[in-house]
This record gives C-alpha cells, sequence and structure tokens, in this order.
C-alpha cells in the first residue's frame, strides 16, 4: 500500500531536478504568505466582494494585468535559463528534456499567458472610456472570460510542478505531439491550458465587437473612434474568426491523444501536416492579434505627446483593417521547406510581403505625427520612440523571411528566433510598456516613478539589442533553434555568450519596473482627471474612474474631441449644458464565473490525467453553473441619483 | 544645477560601456564564420544572391526611415529654445499618402517579381543541371543520428556524408522520427524529412571541403546531436573512399541492426558496406496503407519512387518536378 503511494506519488509530481524542489517551496511558501495576509488582515469578504466576483472592467483589467505580469516574470525566468545553458553548453545547467521543456512552456506562456491577458487587460480598462460607454455589452461573460483565462493559465502552470511539463515546442507539432512520440501527460496539459483559456479569448473578442459596434456614445460615429479603439475592433474581427481554428485543431489533438482517433497521426490516415496547416491558419493572425493593439496604443501616445493630431486618420484606419484581412492568407511561409511545391510558396511569398506595405504607412504616419509636433519624452512616449526603429529593422529582416527560397536559408535557424523576438519584444511588449504607462495614472490615479522608469526603459533596450543582435549573426552561421548544445567549433559560443549578457540586462529591466510599480505604490501625487493634457474621452472622468465611468453619457462631435472640448474652452466658448441626472443602471457582480472556471479547472485536470471521476464532476459543475445562470433574473441595479451626486461630490473634493 | 557633475559622470560611465561592449560586440560579428553567406555550391550561392538583392530592396525604404526618425524627433522636442514650427492641426496630405503608399508598393512589386523567379529557379525538387547525371542518396532522419543510404554504390553511413565535387546530388529524403530538416548551409536550404513521404532536394558543392550539416527542426530530446560533415572530395578520392566502405564487409546494414538503428539513442559516425535493397522506400513509405490512395502521396508516388530506386540510369528526372506536389499530403 505504502509502496504504491510512492509509486504514484513519484510519477505524479515531478521530481528530480532541485531546480524544480526549489520553485516548490517557493510557490508554498508564497501561498502560505498570501493566505496568512489576507486571513490576518480579514480581507477574504473584500477579496471576494470586490474583485473575485466584480464584473466591473476597470477591476477585471486590472486582474488581467497582475496575471501578465506574473506570467511575464514567469516566461522570463524560463528564458533566462535557457540563455544560460546555451552560453555554457559545456556545464550542463539543463539536460535537453528539461530544456526542451523550458522552451516550450516559455513560448506558451509569453504569447498566450502573457500577450494575450496584457492586452485584453488594456481593452477592458481602456475601451468603454474611450467609447463613453458604462461597461462592455456583456459585463457577466467579460467576467467569465477572466476567469477561463486565469484558470487555463493556471492549469498549464501546474504542469510545472505535477505530472510534468509539455516539451514539443510552443507550436506542439505531431507526430512529436502525438501519442506515438509523446505519452506523457504534458501535452495533455498544453492543450487543456490553451483550450480552457483559449474559449475565454474567443469570448472576450466578441464581446469588445459587440461592446465597440453597439455602445459608442452619442455622435461618435465609426471615423470618429479612438485609434485604439479601432485598433481593438480590428483586433476583435481577428479573434472571432481565428480562435475558433486552434479550438478545433487542440480538440482533435487531443481526441487522437484521448480518444484514439487518427487526425494527426502517421499511421492509418492521419496526417500531420494538416495540423501545422490548421495551427498556422491560427498562429500567423494571432501574431496580429496581438500586435495591432499595440499600434492603436502607439497612436494615442505618439498623438497626445506631440500635441498634435494623429496624421492619416483614414488611411491608418484603412491600413490595420487591411493588415487583419491580409493576416489570413499568409501561414504558410511558416512552413515554405516543407515541399508545397513553387506556385503554392510563390503566392504566399507575395501575400506575406504584401502586409509590409500598410505597416510601413502606419510608420510614416507616426512619423508625420511628430512632425511639426512638440515632442515631449514621458515614458509612455520614449517607448514609442523606442519602438519606431526597432520595429522597422524587425519588419524588414521579416521581409526577407518572406522571400521564400532565401527562407530555406533562414528557416529554424536563430535569424528567425531575433526577428520574431524583434517584432513582439520591440513591437507588442514596448507598445504594451507605453500603454501600461500612458493608462496607469487612469487606473490607479498616480503616475509611475519616471527616474525608476527610465533607467528600466535603457536596461530594456540595451538588453534587447545585446540580446537579439548576435542571434541574427548567430542564424547566419549556421545555428538552429531549440538545440541545447552544441560544440565549440561551431564557433557559436562567443556570440551566444554575448546575447546572453543583453538577456539578463532585460531580467534587470523588469525588476527595475517592479521596482518601479512598488516605489510608485508607496510614495506618488495623485494626479487629476487628464494628467498628460490628452486628448480622448477616458481623461474627462476621474483617475480613476467611478464604477460608473462616466456620471452623464459625454456627447461626441469630433476626433479627439476632448482635445476639441480644451480648445473651446481656451478660447471661451461654454460647454454645451448638462443633462440632469438619471439612475444609472448597472450589472450586479456574480460568483458563476468563478465558480464555473474552477469547474473546468477539474474537468481540464481530470482529461490531462483520463480520470473520469474527476472530468465527469467538472463537466457537471460547468453545466450546473450555467442552469444556475440562465434562471437568475435579479443580474442588475440601479445606482440612484443621490448616490451619484455624492461619489461626483468626492471626487472633485479629492483632487 | 549642482546635479549636473553627476549626470555628466553617469553619462561618461554609460557610454564607455555602451563603447566597450559595442566594440566587443563588433568584432565578433566580423570574425564569426557566417556560414550562409559563404557558399560553396550554386544553390547556396544563388540563395545568397537574393538575400543582398532583397536587403538592399528594403533598405530602400528602411534607411531613410531610420534617419528621418532621428532628425524629427530631435528637431521636434519640445523645448523653449527651439525655433522648429508647430502645426497642432496638420494632420491631412494627399500628396505625402501618396508616397508612402507608393514607393512600398513598387518596391513590394520589385521584390516579389524577383521571388517569383527565383522560387521557380529555386523549387529544391528541379536538377540542378540536366546534362550531369545525379548522384542519389537516400537520406533518413532516426531518433537521433542520420542514416544516408548511397543506393548505386550500396553503401550506407551514419553522421557523415561523403560527397564527389561538381557533381549534383540529389537527396532523397524521408524519416522514421518526428519531421526533421536537413540542412547544408554551405551547399544551400534545407528541406524537411518527413514520416510517410519522401521529398526531393538537390544540391552541389563546387569545391573540395568539409561543410556543416544539421537536423533544423526540433524532434525530441538529442535533436541537438543530430550534426555532421559533408566531405566533399574530388572524384577520384570518392571512389577510393567508397571502396574502401565497401570492403569493410564486418559492418553490413541489415533488417534487423536497421530495427536497432531506428530505436532513440545517440551515436556516432558510422559506415556500412551494405543495406538492404529497397529499405528507403519501405521507410518512406511505411504508413501508406495498401489499396488506397492515402494521405501521404498517392500510392502512385510510391511506385514511381521505387521506379526511381531500381531504374537509376534513366535520365527522365523529369517527374521528379512534379513529384514533389504529389507527395505533399492532401492530394
Amino acid at each position: 500500500m505504502l509502496d504504491s503511494i510512492k509509486d504514484f506519488a513519484s510519477w505524479f509530481f515531478v521530481t528530480g531536478d532541485p531546480l524544480i524542489y526549489g520553485a516548490d517551496v517557493s510557490i508554498v511558501l508564497a501561498s502560505a504568505a498570501i493566505i496568512g495576509v489576507l486571513t490576518y488582515f480579514k480581507k477574504w469578504t473584500w477579496l471576494w466582494k470586490n474583485w473575485l466576483t466584480t464584473v466591473d472592467h476597470k477591476k477585471i483589467g486590472i486582474m488581467y494585468i497582475l496575471a501578465a505580469l506574473l506570467m511575464l516574470f514567469r516566461g522570463g525566468v524560463d528564458a533566462l535559463m535557457m540563455r544560460t545553458q546555451i552560453a555554457l553548453p559545456d556545464i550542463k545547467f539543463l539536460h535537453p528534456e528539461h530544456y526542451n521543456q523550458v522552451f516550450t512552456t516559455h513560448g506558451t506562456v509569453m504569447i498566450l499567458f502573457m500577450a494575450m491577458p496584457l492586452m485584453f487587460g488594456l481593452f477592458n480598462i481602456i475601451v468603454p472610456l474611450q467609447i463613453g460607454a458604462r461597461d462592455v455589452a456583456f459585463p457577466f461573460l467579460n467576467a467569465l472570460s477572466f476567469w477561463l483565462f486565469f484558470m487555463g493559465a493556471m492549469l498549464f502552470n501546474l504542469s510545472f510542478v505535477i505530472g510534468g511539463s509539455p516539451d514539443a515546442g510552443w507550436t506542439s507539432y505531431p507526430p512529436l505531439a502525438g501519442l506515438m512520440h509523446n505519452p506523457g501527460v504534458g501535452e495533455n496539459f498544453y492543450i487543456w491550458g490553451i483550450q480552457i483559456s483559449g474559449i475565454g479569448s474567443l469570448a472576450t473578442g466578441i464581446n469588445f465587437l459587440v461592446t465597440l459596434i453597439k455602445m459608442r456614445a452619442p455622435g461618435m460615429t465609426l471615423m470618429k473612434m479612438p485609434m485604439f479603439s479601432w485598433s481593438v475592433f480590428a483586433t476583435c474581427i481577428i479573434i472571432v474568426l481565428a480562435f475558433p481554428i486552434l479550438t478545433v485543431t487542440l480538440a482533435l489533438l487531443f481526441l487522437d491523444r484521448f480518444g484514439g482517433a487518427h487526425f494527426f497521426t502517421l499511421d492509418l490516415g492521419g496526417n500531420p501536416m494538416m495540423y501545422i496547416n490548421l495551427f498556422w491558419m491560427w498562429g500567423h493572425p494571432e501574431v496580429y492579434i496581438v500586435i495591432l493593439p499595440a499600434f492603436g496604443i502607439f497612436s494615442e501616445v505618439v498623438a497626445t505627446f506631440s500635441r498634435k493630431r494623429l496624421f492619416g486618420y483614414k488611411s491608418m484606419v484603412f491600413a490595420m483593417l487591411v493588415i487583419s484581412v491580409l493576416s489570413f492568407f499568409t501561414w504558410l511561409h511558416h512552413f515554405f521547406t516543407m515541399g508545397s511545391g513553387a506556385d503554392i510558396n510563390a503566392f504566399f511569398a507575395i501575400t506575406t510581403m504584401l502586409i509590409a506595405i500598410p505597416t510601413g504607412v502606419k510608420i510614416f504616419n507616426w512619423l508625420f505625427t511628430m512632425y511639426q509636433g512638440r515632442i515631449r519624452f514621458e515614458l509612455p512616449m520614449m517607448w514609442t520612440i523606442a519602438f519606431i526603429p526597432c520595429f522597422v529593422v524587425g519588419g524588414m529582416t521579416g521581409v526577407l523571411l518572406s522571400v521564400a527560397p532565401a527562407d530555406f536559408q533562414f528557416h529554424n535557424s536563430y535569424f528567425l528566433i531575433a526577428h520574431f523576438h524583434q517584432v513582439l519584444i520591440g513591437g507588442v511588449v514596448f507598445g504594451y510598456f507605453a500603454g501600461l504607462y500612458y493608462w496607469w495614472p487612469k487606473m490607479f490615479g498616480f503616475k509611475l516613478d519616471h527616474t525608476l522608469g527610465k533607467w528600466a526603459f535603457w536596461f530594456w533596450n540595451i538588453g534587447f539589442y545585446v540580446c537579439f543582435m548576435p542571434q541574427y549573426s548567430l542564424g547566419l552561421m549556421g545555428m538552429t533553434r531549440r538545440i541545447s548544445e552544441y560544440s565549440w567549433d561551431t564557433g557559436w559560443a562567443p556570440l551566444n555568450f554575448i546575447s546572453t549578457i543583453g538577456a539578463f540586462l532585460m531580467g534587470i529591466a523588469f525588476i527595475l519596473q517592479v521596482a518601479q510599480i512598488v516605489k510608485s505604490v508607496f510614495k506618488h501625487k495623485k494626479v487629476s482627471n487628464d494628467p498628460w493634457d490628452a486628448r480622448t474621452l477616458e481623461w474627462t472622468t476621474a483617475s480613476p474612474a467611478p464604477e460608473y465611468n462616466f456620471a452623464v453619457i459625454p456627447r461626441v462631435r469630433a476626433v479627439d474631441d476632448w482635445w476639441e472640448t480644451k480648445e473651446r474652452r481656451a478660447k471661451g466658448i461654454a460647454d454645451d449644458p448638462q443633462p440632469e441626472l438619471e439612475p444609472i443602471h448597472m450589472p450586479k457582480n456574480s460568483a458563476i464565473p468563478i465558480i464555473m472556471s474552477v469547474c473546468w479547472f477539474v474537468a481540464g485536470f481530470g482529461f490531462v490525467f483520463g480520470w473520469w471521476w474527476f472530468y465527469v464532476p467538472g463537466l457537471i459543475g460547468v453545466a450546473l453553473c450555467m442552469i444556475a445562470r440562465s434562471f437568475s433574473y435579479d443580474t442588475d441595479y440601479y445606482i440612484p441619483v443621490d448616490e451619484i451626486k455624492r461619489t461626483e461630490a468626492a471626487i472633485r473634493g479629492s483632487v | 544645477m549642482d546635479k549636473k557633475p553627476r549626470s555628466l559622470r553617469t553619462l561618461i560611465a554609460v557610454v564607455v560601456t555602451l563603447v566597450t561592449l559595442g566594440a566587443l560586440i563588433w568584432g565578433m560579428f566580423f570574425t564569426a564564420d557566417y556560414l550562409v553567406l559563404d557558399p560553396k555550391g550554386p544553390i547556396g550561392e544563388a540563395q545568397k544572391d537574393l538575400i543582398i538583392i532583397s536587403t538592399v530592396l528594403c533598405s530602400i525604404v528602411i534607411v531613410p526611415v531610420l534617419i528621418l526618425t532621428a532628425i524629427i524627433v530631435w528637431r521636434y522636442r519640445d523645448n523653449p529654445k527651439r525655433k522648429a514650427a508647430y502645426k497642432p492641426n496638420w494632420h491631412d496630405s494627399t500628396i505625402l499618402e501618396t508616397i508612402w503608399w507608393g514607393v512600398p508598393i513598387l518596391i513590394i512589386v520589385v521584390l516579389a517579381a524577383v521571388t517569383a523567379r527565383y522560387t521557380y529557379a529555386l523549387e529544391p525538387s528541379k536538377p540542378i543541371d540536366a546534362n550531369q547525371k545525379p548522384l542519389t542518396i537516400q537520406v533518413v532522419s532516426l531518433d537521433w543520428k542520420w542514416l544516408f543510404m548511397y543506393p548505386e554504390e550500396g553503401i550506407a553511413t551514419v553522421n557523415t556524408l561523403t560527397i564527389p565535387e561538381d557533381v549534383p546530388v540529389r537527396f532523397q529524403l524521408s524519416a522514421d522520427s518526428p519531421m526533421n530538416s536537413f540542412w547544408i548551409p554551405q551547399l544551400g536550404g534545407q528541406i524537411y524529412a518527413m514520416s510517410g513521404m519522401s521529398m526531393t532536394l538537390y544540391l552541389k558543392a563546387d569545391e573540395v571541403g568539409t561543410y556543416f550539416g544539421s537536423g533544423a527542426n526540433f524532434t525530441g530530446e538529442h535533436f541537438g546531436k543530430m550534426t555532421f560533415d559533408v566531405h566533399a572530395v574530388t572524384g577520384d578520392d570518392y571512389q577510393k573512399w567508397v571502396d574502401k566502405v565497401k570492403e569493410n564487409k564486418g559492418s553490413t546494414l541489415t533488417e534487423a541492426s536497421y530495427a536497432d538503428l531506428a530505436k532513440p539513442g545517440v551515436m556516432g559516425e558510422t559506415e556500412f558496406s551494405s543495406f538492404p535493397e529497397g529499405l528507403y522506400d519501405k521507410i518512406a513509405f511505411k504508413y501508406v496503407v495498401d489499396g488506397q490512395s492515402s494521405h501521404h502521396g498517392s500510392s502512385g508516388t510510391a511506385d514511381e519512387t521505387k521506379k526511381d530506386g531500381t531504374d537509376m540510369d534513366m535520365p527522365g528526372m523529369s517527374h521528379d518536378s512534379h513529384q514533389m506536389g504529389e507527395s505533399h499530403p492532401g492530394h
């Protein structure tokens, strides 16, 4: 009996690596500390009522961002572990098997559990405020999306200590990811972690699409919508069309592994290449899903900090919509070297190059927004200025990769690694940082410390170039991705060592940012509604905004409506008379999203191990939650006028 | 104002660090051994040309943009002493917009034309020189080693390749493992080696030398060990090498020893004086279900390749060009 428990435990828990034991201990300590603090300060009710059951888009946004920063830490530690191994392959810091797990989780976490939630966090906080709405179209669904993402991410991360991490790469190509070559439970964690959070992503896409179409303030026609909202619109179109492909693909892969199906197996008529096609039919649009909102952020930031209207608004909108359509016609460039023939390769090479055109146009428009402006070097603007050269060079290497016959020499090499990190860090990460710094005062009512922010900025930027420029060279020297060891005669060691130094500089930069947040939380000045002298509606309401966002729904006349209002006020023209306050209709908090997501987590965990006594109750729980929600009619309430008056007075008094 | 010397010192420290680091990296960039940019065969040569052409074309836009960025950011910074104009409401210009939609379009049109031409010219299954009989080498990716079979010579090797210079080599590639990618940077670009299908890649070495090759696509635990050297030797030396391998009757590859070889594991370089006939086809088409037009290449493709295997003297390599299409799944 004791022996069988021992056997089970040594199979069930990941064992044998001191790094993992260290992580186990720190996870237990951190959890104990959190529980201890919450209990000591009697904060459990506060946590439950104000956060875990909230349907307020602003709070959900903050939770998304917190989770994303946590995942950025995890993905970043993965990256540093890999870079350590690659810099000094002879010290055998990571065994190949462990290395394979680490690069798999690094990629998956960074794209799906870092970039996506950081993006959704910014959507949540800003979009309703920017279009003059009181919440998203479906607040309950919004909370459900968040909790599905969170539980999916937790399930994925659980593989670190239980069962074993996936190790077939973030792309998880069969046959390597199939049962034949990968019988462990790691791949199941990959499938279910992404699957559960993917449902949330799809729901968020639908939610924001509807919000942007139906909930804009009166007078805000589509062509008066702020550029960030436009970018969210374009992104949501891609999400709605692309995420179902991922869901179906992973479902089929799971059927192969779990139900003995043969969709992607080698034998009995399966076809692994079909997986690769399907994966990239989602995977390439996914890249544009994360970059388009960054484009939106840059557009807002560049106009605000140049004190000038965004150049070529119509062109910018058109370019973004063109990108979102084209993104669906380029997927094959991820496997030019799989022998599709010259006709197909030529077609996809050209569609890929075409994307460079609208993207280039956007760069010119940002430059000419700055041209004849007055550029203030606040943190959001610094990240935007750093983005332009970085993304331009990264975009250029992307065009080089799109040249199909040349790609035969770039594919799978570090040249490719350098390229996509340059566009994903230089574009997406820099963009979201710009957005975080820009909208931080709107979220919390204070700016982040400028000095520490500058240090972090320079460490990030220098670290980035030191890390990734050598990797272009390494690619041309023949170094391929995902290897954990190489011999000295390859001549790759010195540049790899340099690259690793850069990675650690970025690690320091991240610590500086954490320090910056901590310092600013304890020592800051409260800011007014509009600390940056900005242009759009989110800056007309308090920082942070009250739960109902706007006491009176604004009426919009122009692009950059708030800037125009300020101009009128400067000329001495009075504002339009405000209508009387009316009771505000609000959604009620609900515990169902978090409970339902926990049920999904239980079901997912059961599917990972194939334990019906786990997944059947989990799925029953999900069904019960749906039924409970269908029959709950007490889902909304009104904020009375006196309370609005009291809140508004308190806001005015506090600034 | 008394803070100035300190920030100056910080600035100097930063600049010195940057310059040192820069010089170090610069040195390494220049002493590096760029295999892709130092090709030793016609395919690699053409790919290098294409890399240079596309880089130059892109630079037409990129370099001005980088310069413009620096100028604009400097000139229009918010500074009480600056004299540059400020036009907060200027946000539209048809002429400018036409320029920056137009110029990238023109460049992409040129690049697209060049790419399309090269894509057909460098189609990997296209013979390099129709007048010269190629040497066929059958390549199989295993967990975690490469098996190379020389059907014309009847010999096989593991993790080492020897080829004659100036003779086109026709690689047929398959896998008995997860999909890998066969890459010899100095000879030319890579192509995938996949289970259940056969791919074709023509390469040629113009010079005698030893070239680095590797498995470029991740296939599991020890795939990083799947590197191999390609020895390009003179025709005479090649014949001598073949004879030497054939003489060593002690090491032959049999069906049984292949089964051992295919098991996951790492190994060094090995040479076999013989291998079972038809082994490659057996590996490449082991998942094709008889009598049924399956996913991985129709049974027609399998027959065609078998014909290639036995009819090596036939000059007609024309069917190679469409074999690629047929062996692609989904047909």
